[in-house]
């Protein structure tokens, strides 16, 4: 009895990312908060997406990432298949800054992220409003991004402690 | 930090994240892009099975995300419901103080109502306004900062059509802007992208009331110059449109900074059940 809880608490810490992001694009969930009456909100999928492929890509497969950007799709209301390119490209950028690391620190790695999602959001701008005429404020779009950019540092260091605890239990096991 | 250089190296890169699949990855990262490009490109089918999938599609995965969001929900809830019962005691207080009248207004209301629906036949004008409605359950909002929107369990099924005017009680909330089979979405007055023609009383002025974003309050645009719309004028849809029925109180004017903002009736943050007119 003992054993299977500890299986099933080890499987849910290593499918923390995968229960994470789909959770974001079922609920909608966004984490905003307000400052001088104006509402400002970052975008979490980015941050989990990023990290994790960056970290430990085999937690996050390519294709449950692409459902992700379909259902957030659904959910937000945008043309589906256009989170879907977002997210993918997000990827090729962790991935490819992944190959290209020797010694990973996270100053590099912060650095890198806020000019993956500048392109990412470039992309996102670009489809919606060349495309499909959305109407998007630009304004809104480039504070969410520098305010992603501005907690990543804090996320990551979140997302460190839970993967190195994903670790030990790896070495548990 | 050290990244290594060469021409030769950015190109392995590249290709290897593109191409490359992980231990435990099905397809590459190029194969889903071509997926979700082509993903992207049936958005062009707006009939015909395409279009049949994707309803189907999107009742599917709204289903899914409310049965997801239930606990959240019910934890927002408890929330409201908290701070109502702090706040009970204030409120009986503000209600016992006004002096109501509430039977002599309904009786006057019941005959303006009549009386206007006599001027309108007399005028041969095409009644909008109807006393049918579908009362819908949200099942999810989403309030990002692009997109104020609902989703109801009342889809195309039920005679839900594009463009109906939404309401709470008898205030106005926003209008059906995606019909799916079972659910629809409703854009909310407060949504970036909303705008509604509607009339400023008294002094019957025409204006568009256009969403910011804001939970609370939308802008007054298209204004004539010389208007004297004042704080605490109540505004309601005009139905010039020809979609949305005319007369549906919106909200109170208030001015700021020279502009004009209406206040909502409605609080969007707490919606549960909407009537669709039909």
């Amino acid at each position: 009895m003992e054993g299977t809880s500890n299986k099933l608490f080890r499987n849910i810490v290593h499918s923390f990312p995968l229960i994470l992001l789909f959770f974001l694009v079922f609920t909608g969930f966004d984490l905003s908060f307000f400052l001088y009456e104006a509402n400002y909100f970052f975008n979490f999928i980015y941050l989990v997406i990023f990290y994790w492929v960056l970290k430990k890509p085999d937690t996050l497969g390519y294709g449950l990432i692409f459902f992700a950007g379909i259902i957030n799709d659904v959910v937000q209301n945008f043309p589906i298949g256009i989170s879907s390119i977002n997210y993918l490209f997000l990827c090729a950028i962790a991935a490819f800054i992944r190959t290209r690391t020797l010694l990973p620190s996270l100053l590099y790695d912060w650095i890198l992220f806020f000019i993956a999602i500048l392109i990412v959001s470039s992309i996102n701008f670009s489809i919606s409003t060349m495309i499909f005429d959305i109407p998007i404020s630009y304004g809104t779009l480039m504070s969410s991004s520098i305010i992603t950019f501005l907690v990543y540092p804090i996320f990551a260091k979140i997302f460190s402690v839970i993967y190195l605890f994903s670790l030990e239990q790896g070495n548990v096991e | 930090m050290a990244v290594e250089t060469g021409r030769d190296d950015f190109i392995i890169a590249i290709r290897s994240a593109f191409l490359k699949k992980g231990t435990r990855q099905k397809f590459s990262l190029f194969t889903l892009l071509i997926i979700s490009i082509l993903v992207l490109s049936l958005e062009y089918f707006k009939t015909g099975p395409v279009d049949k999938f994707r309803s189907f599609t999107k009742d599917f995965i709204y289903k899914g995300s409310f049965f997801i969001s239930v606990p959240f929900v019910f934890i927002k809830d408890q929330y409201y419901s908290f701070q109502d019962h702090m706040s009970m005691y204030e409120k009986y207080n503000e209600l016992k103080d006004k002096d109501l009248k509430l039977k002599s207004l309904e009786n006057e209301n019941n005959f303006y109502k009549s009386e206007n629906q006599r001027l309108k036949k007399l005028l041969d004008e095409k009644m909008l306004s109807s006393e049918d409605y579908l009362l819908s359950k949200v099942l999810l909002d989403n309030k990002g900062p692009y997109l104020k929107s609902v989703i109801v369990n009342k889809g195309f099924n039920h005679g839900v059509r594009l463009g109906l005017a939404v309401k709470v009680e008898s205030y106005f909330v926003g209008k059906i802007v995606g019909v799916n089979l079972l659910t629809s979405r409703i854009l909310l007055a407060s949504d970036l992208n909303s705008k509604i023609p509607v009339i400023v009383e008294p002094g019957s002025v025409n204006a568009i009331l256009t969403g910011n974003g804001n939970n609370e309050f939308a802008e007054l645009e298209y204004l004539p110059k010389n208007n004297n719309v004042n704080d605490g004028d109540i505004v309601y849809t005009s139905g010039v449109d020809g979609i949305i029925a005319s007369a549906i109180p919106v909200g109170k004017v208030f001015i700021k900074e020279d502009k004009k903002f209406v206040k909502f009736f409605v609080d969007f943050s707490q919606l549960k059940y909407v009537k669709i007119n039909n």
